[in-house]
């Protein structure tokens, strides 16, 4: 279809687009990689009076990896984190994660800074950044303010972004070496979103689980951290049992969502058996 | 010129000469059509599935930038239209449509206005500013509902909500039922589906300075289409040139009668301008036919041994808010006249039911009827199986109709014949390919360390290649069975074949050309081929039914025939001998026993249009039409067999073989005729896993209204399909051929779901309905853990 008439601002720099939105915060909406925001357009679902292209702003682009951790700035691509071989070597759940969003012509379109803005419960990159333990790094009238990703996740669609705000960067602390990650998803059959997702950053330490980080989306009106469950690995072995009982937790931490393809339980039993297959496959 | 083909050519696995401009990217949709002055139509559709419509104001669409015109159903009523079914079972209540609803909607996305304007964005800006009165009133949804007291009624001529009762009986039914040892029924669900084309529907009709009208669209049936126009929109059918250019995929959708096929035209009169439209997806979702949608009760009465004695069948048929085209016939004549499958059971009783309600009208599909009658057939020979716990392959073999039975009429039909087959070999064929032996062991002896494989076997034939025309009328179409072919021969003995078939992707123009080539003896590069324009193509049905090779082709065949015959007369004068003495072999015709030079069919081609040496009362030139009307329907066969493993944890099943035999007569191509068993097998399996259309039950909103929430497969989701053949040529007609297009999504369903079941079985589980999804299975198996008590 047809997108309802809109007009349309290149934004030059930040502060641009950040006065544009102020001006009119329920008429304007940002433009970056346009997956979610072109289709509602075309449907006519939104018809927003402007839209600010961010494309051309450079300090929201790149991966930078320092000593303390790592930048991405939110324009980055599926595409460019899945192929980032820096990046990947320290953080192998960006590969893991982008390789199992949509497909490749979407994935050289769509933006990680998009994804967590646009909060759909469903979404990857949600459950990652909670597991990598994330900060997101928001750019408002008067500057910068940081929040963690696990404070950042309000509702479905719904995030703490206030309507003048732009999503700039994500940070995220380096991990501990010996870390590993795992992103496991059931994608639902028509939409490749996940039905259930579960990322998970672990260590362990003579075979006792050091750290231990738990991602979930896709099985509440928000991806969620799975702190009981972590909590009860740290100081266990990656017993049968253990695994179990960690499961349990991860899948009482939230009413799940039932929908028409899947219901409240079976997105319970997927985080149940999704978390011990994550679990069974970082176990040495 | 080149030399005459060293061999036969039907039978050789050419690649498609039509790909190269394809996959260039020059192919020519109806989209890519853009005319000066050309006008834009967009349709309002109703957001209620129904409702009693009030005013219709357009008063503000019609003082937006850029519209022409802004129409509601009132303004057309008794100006075009209605919409008539051109297949009705007699004896049928056919409810009135409109072509824009007038007083009432009846499904979700109903046009209700249209707005025309010079800009597409314009069009749908002003579509967004009428404003429709709406009362809304209940609505029903669901075939078995439909059918209750006290239902939602739809329209005034169909009490109790069904439009047609059709009745098919052979045997004693009732009295083997008694005696059997075992009677059991099933009651399964054909899910609804929705024919997804890559290319959507789109129109343009552009008048022409003579008064003429030109009708660009995607049409499986062009000169039926310019029929059916020309007749509801009032226009002369000889003043009016359907061109059908490049489709993207049809599958059934785009052989019927649509609302915007009749407005562009219509408009583009009123107008004196171009006019198109063109349809997004989620408008297809809601205004393009859908498929399947049935509920059947099967009893199936059978002996300790597994041989069934008799098969009971109650089909209710869902079809939406109107009768479609052909919609009165597929749950009845095509769904339960094949409800006994491949298997010889006589007795066997039947009753259909054609039930309207408040959703997308259902139409053609892949297969028509016919994968809904094979799936009673199989999943009843199934439940035997499960039943007496023997195994699915022998009570199979213990069942078939035997090779010296054909032509075979089961349960003692007058409407059913099937011409030739040999489903033994077919079976064996497959079990040899699939090696069932090793894998059936391989299954038992996996579920002891809790992998749950499955097997899944299916057997189908039907009839296809419709049709001698008589039985047409006998049946209730209100068009002929047959196709008609041109073949023109140029000065140089080049051919042009204008076909009245009308390929939305099989590959005609490689297939007729190998059909032509091995007639007239002359390579394929010297063949042309045309379809797709009334104004070029003297006459035709087109493309379904599987019809396009045994009828299309068989016509082609003996044009090409009239051309040798022909020649042959022409050379006999120019070679100075008696006619019966000339023989034709390797493009040249010569006098065998003599020492007289042969001459050339390119030499005769030019004599023809020269005409210097022509026998007596011999017409110059060498140019034949053939109006071909088939004298039977051919019946193809096969048996699939799939490999399947289940994920009791999560309900995923992954394929881990498909293959697929199958006896679809003499292959005229083996490349094309394996990629029509690979097409129909994922539309197949499609159906066993994936696809289904929802609406809300209590308002009849559609809920599968994208591609976002309506699971069409992709690569990941289907696997190697294995396609092998067996060649059992039909004896109705020349070339022996049998259709081919639907097979696959004919086998596939039955067969996808035997394997899942046939997995899951180890838990007690023996039904499931399609779609199988991941969460249906889980649910199936805690439901079956439940009750065993683990």
């Amino acid at each position: 279809m047809i997108p309802a008439a809109f007009d349309y601002v290149r934004a030059s720099s930040l502060t641009q687009a950040i006065d544009l939105l102020r001006n009119d915060p329920d008429g304007t909406k940002l433009l970056a990689g346009g997956h979610t925001l072109l289709p509602s357009l075309k449907l006519r679902l939104a018809s927003p009076a402007l839209l600010v292209d961010i494309g051309d702003l450079a300090e929201l682009k790149g991966i930078e990896i320092s000593e303390t951790g790592i930048r991405i700035g939110a324009l980055t691509t599926h595409a460019e984190l899945f192929a980032s071989l820096p990046l990947n070597e320290q953080l192998p759940l960006f590969r893991q994660a982008a390789g199992l969003i949509a497909d490749p012509q979407v994935r050289n379109r769509g933006t990680i800074g998009g994804s967590l803005a646009n909060a759909d419960p469903a979404a990857d990159w949600p459950a990652v950044m909670l597991a990598l333990q994330a900060e997101i790094e928001i750019a408002g009238t008067s500057g910068f303010r940081t929040i963690l990703a696990r404070d950042f996740f309000v509702d479905i669609f719904s995030t703490v972004l206030e309507a003048d705000e732009i999503l700039a960067r994500i940070n995220i602390p380096r991990p501990t070496a010996g870390t590993r990650f795992v992103y496991r998803k059931i994608r639902h059959p028509a939409s490749g979103f996940a039905v259930v997702g579960i990322a998970i950053a672990l260590r362990l330490s003579q075979n006792l689980v050091s750290e231990a980080t738990i991602g979930v989306t896709g099985a509440a009106n928000h991806a969620f951290v799975g702190e009981d469950a972590a909590d009860f690995l740290i100081g266990k072995t990656l017993s049968r049992e253990n695994i179990d009982q960690a499961a349990r937790l991860l899948s009482e931490a939230t009413e799940c969502l039932s929908d028409r393809y899947a219901s409240a339980d079976y997105r319970a039993n997927l985080i149940q058996v999704e978390l011990k297959r994550a679990l069974l496959a970082l176990t040495p | 010129m080149s030399q005459a083909p060293a061999i036969r050519q039907i039978g050789q696995p050419l690649r498609r000469r039509e790909d190269f401009k394809l996959l260039a990217g020059k192919g020519r949709y109806v989209d890519d059509i853009k005319l000066p002055g050309m006008l834009h139509m967009a349709v309002l559709r109703s957001p209620h599935a129904h409702a009693r419509i009030g005013r219709v104001d357009l008063s503000a669409a019609r003082s937006a930038p850029g519209v022409r015109l802004a129409l509601s159903g009132q303004a057309l009523d008794g100006k075009i239209g209605p919409i008539r079914p051109n297949w009705i079972i007699p004896g049928s209540k056919v409810p009135s449509r409109p072509v824009i609803a007038i007083d009432r909607v009846r499904f979700v996305g109903e046009c209700v206005a249209l707005v025309v304007a010079e800009t597409l964005a314009e069009a749908y800006d002003a579509v967004g500013l009428i404003d429709v009165d709406y009362e809304v009133l209940p609505a029903v949804t669901d075939e078995e509902v439909a059918v209750r007291d006290g239902a939602p009624q739809l329209h005034d001529n169909v009490p109790g909500n069904i439009t047609t009762i059709y009745k098919v009986r052979g045997g004693d039914y009732q009295k083997v039922s008694r005696e059997a040892d075992h009677v059991i029924g099933l009651r399964v669900v054909n899910n609804r589906l929705i024919p997804t084309c890559m290319e959507t529907r789109a129109i343009v009709a552009a008048p022409e300075l003579d008064g003429t009208l030109t009708v660009y669209i995607g049409s499986q049936v062009p000169h039926m289409h310019r029929r059916w126009i020309a007749e509801t929109v009032g226009i002369p059918e000889h003043q009016l040139r359907v061109v059908a250019p490049d489709i993207g995929g049809g599958f059934g959708a785009k052989m019927h009668l649509y609302s915007e096929d009749l407005l562009c035209p219509y408009l583009a009169r009123e107008l004196g301008a171009p006019v198109k439209w063109w349809e997004s997806r989620s408008e297809s979702h809601q205004s393009t036919s859908h498929g399947r949608a049935h509920t059947e009760r099967i009893e199936v009465a059978f002996t300790n041994e597994g041989k069934i004695l008799g098969l009971k069948v109650e089909t209710l048929g869902n079809v939406g808010a109107y009768l479609s085209n052909m919609a009165s016939g597929g749950p009845t004549v095509n769904t339960v006249n094949f409800g006994t499958g491949t298997y010889k059971i006589d007795n066997y009783e039947a009753i259909s039911r054609v039930v309207v309600t408040n959703t997308v009208p259902v139409d053609a599909y892949r297969g028509y009827g016919r994968p809904e009658g094979a799936y009673i057939a199989e999943r009843a020979i199934d439940a035997v199986a499960r039943h007496l716990k023997l195994d699915q392959v022998e009570v199979r073999r213990k069942n078939f109709v035997q090779p010296a039975e054909f032509p075979y009429r089961p349960y003692g039909s007058m409407g059913v014949m099937y011409d030739s087959g040999n489903y033994q070999g077919l079976l064996d064929k497959a079990l040899a390919a699939f090696d069932y032996d090793r894998r059936r062991s391989e299954c038992e002896a996996l579920r002891g360390s809790g992998i749950y494989r499955g097997i899944g076997v299916a057997a189908y034939t039907h009839m296809c290649g419709m049709a001698p025309s008589r039985r047409l009328a006998v049946s209730g179409f209100d068009r002929g069975g047959w196709e008609s072919a041109r073949v023109s021969i140029d000065s140089s003995g080049r051919a042009t074949i204008y076909s009245g078939s009308m390929s939305q992707g099989q590959g005609h123009i490689t297939s007729l050309s190998q059909i032509a080539a091995d007639v007239l003896q002359i390579p394929i590069e010297n063949i042309e081929v045309v379809q797709g324009d009334t104004r070029q193509v003297q006459a035709g049905h087109g493309t379904f039914n599987s019809r396009s090779m045994a009828v299309g082709g068989s016509s082609v065949h003996v044009s090409s025939q009239r051309i040798v015959a022909k020649a042959k007369k022409i050379a006999a004068s120019m070679l100075e001998v008696d006619e019966k003495d000339v023989s034709y072999s390797a493009g040249a015709f010569s006098v065998p026993g003599t020492d007289i030079p042969p001459v050339t069919f390119s030499k005769v081609a030019r004599m023809a249009y020269v005409g210097h040496k022509l026998p007596d009362r011999l017409e110059p030139g060498l140019d034949e039409t053939v109006f071909y009307d088939p004298t039977g329907m051919g019946s193809p066969s096969g048996v699939h067999l799939a490999y399947v493993e289940v994920d009791p944890e999560t309900g995923i099943v992954d394929i881990l073989d498909y293959v697929a035999v199958d006896d679809v007569g003499t292959l005229i191509n083996p490349r094309l005729a394996a990629g029509q068993i690979h097409g129909g097998v994922v539309q197949g399996i499609a159906q066993a896993l994936y696809e289904e259309v929802s609406y809300d039950a209590d308002n009849g909103q559609l809920l599968t209204g994208s591609l976002l929430d309506y699971a069409v497969p992709r690569a990941e989701h289907v696997p190697n399909i294995r396609s092998l053949f067996q060649e059992t040529p039909s004896p109705t007609n020349p070339i022996g051929v049998k259709g081919i297009g639907e097979s696959g999504s004919i086998a596939a369903p039955p067969c996808m779901v035997h394997a899942v079941l046939d997995a899951v079985s180890p838990f007690g589980i023996t039904h499931l309905d399609m779609p199988l999804t991941p969460p249906r299975i889980w649910a199936a198996v805690q439901e079956a853990r439940k009750g065993a008590g683990q």
